[in-house]
């Protein structure tokens, strides 16, 4: 008989796995990301390697020596601090508090500050406060310390914001009048993005970190990479994080272009030369995780898109290994069993320069 | 789950040199091959050095640059970023704040 070897779904459940199954799984998510993505295949040694870390047998696994890479933190310090709806902890802790324990405590490579409501939007009546506390959190950090939000474009749409809903237009069909409303919906972002980013580089943030870029579709990506752009012209030095929602750009809109590329379809390979182009300091690919399928399928699949984009990367990439990205399942305590593979096959297999 | 990450791939922050690579990784864009050599050249270790604790912990003190522990006396916060900017010839920005509030 076969020994079987610990997986995961990608769900997190645990199930158990032969070395052949394993391998059929790691084939069959590669070519699923052939199929999807148009990027080339990994090659046979590069499938027995990810079935080499998934049939380790220690429950932890790690990189070895001398590949070691720094990491970001999409949410921050509100992990600490946040209730279950940022997947956080509870702590009653202060922001600093928080961004110290990272810092000191707990290795962290870079931090960032971020409000609860962790959008864009929200800041802007209170930019004050967050300027106030990046003054503080600047006099005691020594760590790259970021202002971290998401752009959360669908906040500008009713009931929450001022445009109509193109959802709701869409199933109208009023096309123009939804594609307008996503059109002054991204200007908006824009401005906001911009305006919130001069207030807190005035105060001593060392950069942006736009977090789940695109997550209401190619307008969102559109109003952000813009944001890029104008605020790359207008501060030279700043450290600008650029991390998607998912692996692919939806096409709420369909018609909208940056710099000449239409942005709904594109992939993590094609996405990454936008970034560049409006200015983006790092880049922080998606490749989800299906639920349904096996650690396996999944990590070889991110594999294969990820090792296309830091291929044709110009900018450093630091890939989204969070909940239900990146090989790792999706649910709120990933098992620390799937998270360690999945982040040794991502640095040792991908040429990434960060999580 | 970050803790996670950091313990499998990361370079432990102020444990090591890894708030120094991503310093040049995001100020400069260098891929992780060239953030590495240009930060190992400037605080004078080898490569494999700088996510070793025990080697970047006399590095970070000699330097002024912020340790772990909260050790008397030792540059910290905005004064140890000042030294950072320095030994990596890199501007930061809250220095830059923090420079232009001071009155001559």
């Amino acid at each position: 008989m076969a020994t079987e070897y610990v997986l995961r779904m990608g769900d997190g459940k645990r199930v158990f796995m032969t070395k052949d199954k394993i391998k059929e799984e790691a084939i069959a998510g590669a070519g699923n990301a052939v199929d999807y993505g148009l990027v080339p295949d990994l090659s046979a040694d590069e499938i027995d390697k990810i079935v080499e870390i998934c049939a380790m047998p220690g429950k932890s696994v790690a990189v070895e020596f001398g590949m070691e890479v720094p990491v970001t933190h999409d949410i921050g310090t509100i992990r600490l601090d946040g209730d279950q709806g940022n997947s956080g902890v509870g702590i009653p802790s202060s922001r600093l508090v928080g961004m110290m324990m990272h810092e000191r405590a707990f290795g962290a490579d870079t931090m960032e500050l971020g409000h609860i409501d962790y959008s864009y939007k929200p800041v802007k009546p209170i930019v004050s406060n967050e300027c106030q506390m990046m003054e503080v959190a600047q006099q005691n950090m020594i760590v790259p310390l970021f202002y971290g939000a998401m752009p959360n474009m669908g906040l500008y749409y009713t009931p929450d914001g001022p445009f109509e809903n193109p959802g709701d237009l869409l199933k109208a069909f009023k096309l123009e009048e939804a594609f307008a409303s996503m059109e002054h919906s991204a200007e908006h972002l824009t401005r906001d993005i911009v305006w919130i980013m001069q207030k807190l580089m005035a105060s001593g943030a060392d950069g942006v970190n736009l977090d789940t870029t695109a997550a209401a579709g190619d307008a969102d990506a559109f109003g952000t990479l813009n944001a890029v752009k104008a605020l790359r012209a207008e501060f030279p030095e700043m450290y600008i994080e650029v991390g998607m929602a998912g692996e692919s750009i939806i096409g709420m809109h369909g018609m909208l272009e940056f710099e000449g590329s239409i942005l709904a379809g594109l992939w993590p390979h094609q996405q990454v030369k936008l970034a560049e182009k409006a200015g983006a300091s790092i880049f922080g690919p998606v490749v989800n995780t299906n639920t349904s399928r096996s650690f396996s399928w999944n990590l070889a699949r991110a594999i294969t898109f990820i090792k296309e984009c830091s291929k044709v990367a110009k900018i450093p990439l630091h890939v989204d290994m969070g909940m239900g990205v990146g090989g790792i399942p999706m649910l709120e305590t990933p098992p620390i069993d799937a998270v360690t593979r999945a982040s040794k096959a991502m640095v040792e297999m991908t040429n990434v320069d960060g999580l | 789950m970050p803790i996670a990450h950091i313990m499998a791939s990361g370079m432990t922050g102020l444990r090591a040199g890894g708030d120094l690579v991503a310093r040049m990784e995001l100020s400069k864009s260098m891929r992780i091959k060239d953030a590495k050599e240009y930060v190992a050249k400037k605080v004078g270790v080898d490569v494999f050095d700088l996510a070793d604790e025990y080697a970047m912990r006399d590095v970070r003190e000699e330097l002024g640059i912020g340790v772990i522990t909260s050790v008397p006396g030792a540059p910290k916060g905005i004064a140890a970023k000042m030294n950072i900017e320095k030994v990596l010839g890199t501007k930061i920005n809250c220095c830059e704040t923090f420079r232009n509030q001071l009155k001559q």
